[in-house]
């Protein structure tokens, strides 16, 4: 799968440069106080531009999910199925990351289930995963 | 809302469609798809190519507007339009700027096109391979979500949840669509009729989806011709007078990595009440409807959206029979529509809507007065159209 990578015109440099030592940075504007995610130039709350950036926990919620079993890339042939989770980070103002539930994929998924970003890093990039939090106790 | 609208400002007046395939299926060139279904759009008016003076089409169609107007040596091109963003979206929206155009004075006769071939170029439902990837889609290509099935399958599981919806609901609306289709020779599912336990067996795409979820991936061209209310009284066919028309998105419904605020929406929120309150009618006036299906589950929350229902009557309105002709209560997508009929990007579902006007649907709603044509559910921008008799 492509790996990635931040956009030629900056925008989102500093979350990728966060996922590289691991640890997750996120928009939040300066003026308002607005996390928002994808990053943009301009605040789309009380419109500074360039609103900022802060370092966030990680910790999240289980939005919505799907197993998928028809790989639509050639690259997913054999790797389903897998899951798919939607995370709100309640921390974070509610903004919402999308990436692969780690472990079983036929393990009975909960919306609502507390989760944690994982870093996983690949060759030319860094993945944010999520396991359950109570996997980790 | 302004009191200048589209209203009996324009109506449609000429259909044409090629043959449909399967994606690989058609032997000809895209392009050449497209100035098939003109020509016989034009013939179905009684017009001739160079009477048209404007274009319009939606998602970023490949056959450029000049490059058909050259072809068919337009002497006088007055129009040319796109609706932006992709998917569906933009078929309603489409037709609604050829008549605001057709109203406003800017062109006298436009044609709306779509021509696809999708064995000839990219698939929808496959991700091309790349080494790195940036922007919006960084956020998710990357974990193996790309592809429509795959987003409009988390927002329909988040609507189902908190609705308490069950399979049955979504299954009732593959079902209606193939049972329509078996009406219609020109399907491409004609002849191959869909039952409950064949639903139920089929694949999963992506939880919730199984394969009959799904539209089918197809080669060929669809156009619609629209002219003045002068002129379309004299045509060869009955008009399907544009009783409403509206375009738009919700509040950052655009925003990536499926950060639109309304999760499980079909982006209808803010449209549809301007879209009734422009045609001066209400959901029960509706006889028949042409709901978008890229995947059953957008088509659930599009009813919802356009008040044939509330969420949480949707187990009792999604019904088998409530959505099928003869005797339901909302006949949807009559003619087989994306899931059964052809997946032309919904432009076969605006034909079949002016089909239901004119009266000459193969399952024709008895003295159909109002039809609607919901375009593009769960993308941005999305689009609707109301015709009337």
């Amino acid at each position: 799968m492509p790996v990635p990578v931040a956009t030629r015109d900056g925008v989102d440099r500093e979350f990728y440069e966060g996922v590289k030592r691991h640890q997750l940075v996120v928009q939040r504007c300066g003026k308002c106080g607005t996390f928002q995610f994808p990053a943009e130039w301009i605040c789309y709350k009380c419109h500074t531009m360039e609103p900022g950036w802060e370092r966030v926990s990680g910790r999240g919620r289980i939005y919505s999910w799907e197993r998928v079993w028809h790989p639509a890339h050639p690259a997913l042939k054999g790797s389903c199925p897998y899951l798919v989770v939607v995370v709100e980070l309640s921390d974070a103002g509610n903004i919402r990351m999308v990436g692969n539930l780690l472990g079983n994929p036929m393990q009975e998924v909960k919306i609502d289930a507390e989760v944690e970003a994982v870093f996983e890093d690949r060759e030319g990039g860094t993945l944010v995963q999520w396991q359950l939090a109570a996997a980790r106790a | 809302m302004s009191e200048f609208t589209v209203k009996d400002k324009a109506a449609i007046v000429g259909l044409g469609e090629t043959k449909y395939y399967k994606r690989g299926g058609a032997p000809v060139s895209e392009f050449r798809l497209a100035l098939e279904a003109i020509l016989r759009a034009c013939d179905d008016a009684g017009i001739g190519p160079t009477d048209i003076d404007g274009i319009a089409s939606y998602s970023n169609d490949r056959n450029d507007s000049v490059r058909v107007a050259t072809a068919l040596g337009l002497p006088e091109l007055r129009l040319s339009t796109m609706f932006w963003g992709g998917g569906g979206g933009g078929g309603s929206g489409a037709i609604g700027n050829a008549a605001a155009a057709i109203a406003a004075g800017y062109a006298n006769c436009v044609v709306v096109y779509r021509a696809l071939a999708q064995g000839q170029f990219g698939r929808f439902g496959q991700t091309p391979a790349l080494n790195t990837i940036s922007g919006p889609p960084a956020y998710t290509w990357p974990y193996g979500m790309s592809t429509p099935a795959q987003w409009i399958a988390l927002r329909t599981r988040r609507f189902m949840h908190e609705h308490h919806v069950t399979q049955d609901a979504i299954a009732a609306i593959a079902l209606a669509c193939y049972h329509h289709a078996q009406f219609n020779p020109r399907a491409v599912m004609y002849g191959r009729p869909l039952t409950r336990q064949m639903y139920d067996e089929s694949r999963w795409i992506v939880e919730p989806f199984h394969l009959y979820d799904c539209c089918m991936e197809n080669d060929g061209a669809a156009a619609v011709i629209l002219t003045t209310p002068e002129r379309a009284r004299d045509m060869r066919q009955r008009p399907a007078w544009i009783m409403a028309a509206a375009q738009g998105s919700d509040f950052r419904q655009g925003a990536g990595a499926e950060n639109n605020p309304d999760y499980g929406s079909s982006n209808f929120k803010t449209l549809a009440p301007r879209l009734y309150a422009m045609a001066g009618i209400e959901a029960k006036d509706v006889d028949v409807a042409q709901v978008y299906e890229n995947f059953t589950g957008a088509v659930m929350t599009s009813l919802v959206e356009h008040g044939f229902c509330t969420p949480d009557q949707v187990m009792e309105f999604c019904t088998v029979e409530n959505l099928t002709w003869p005797n339901g209560r909302l006949p949807l997508n009559t003619s087989g529509g994306n899931l059964a009929e052809c997946y032309m990007h919904g432009l076969e579902l605006i034909i079949e809507a002016a089909r239901q006007v004119r009266g000459t649907s193969t399952c024709q709603v008895k003295d159909a007065e109002i039809s609607m044509v919901v375009s593009g559910p769960m993308v941005a921008p999305v689009s609707d159209l109301i015709l009337h008799r």
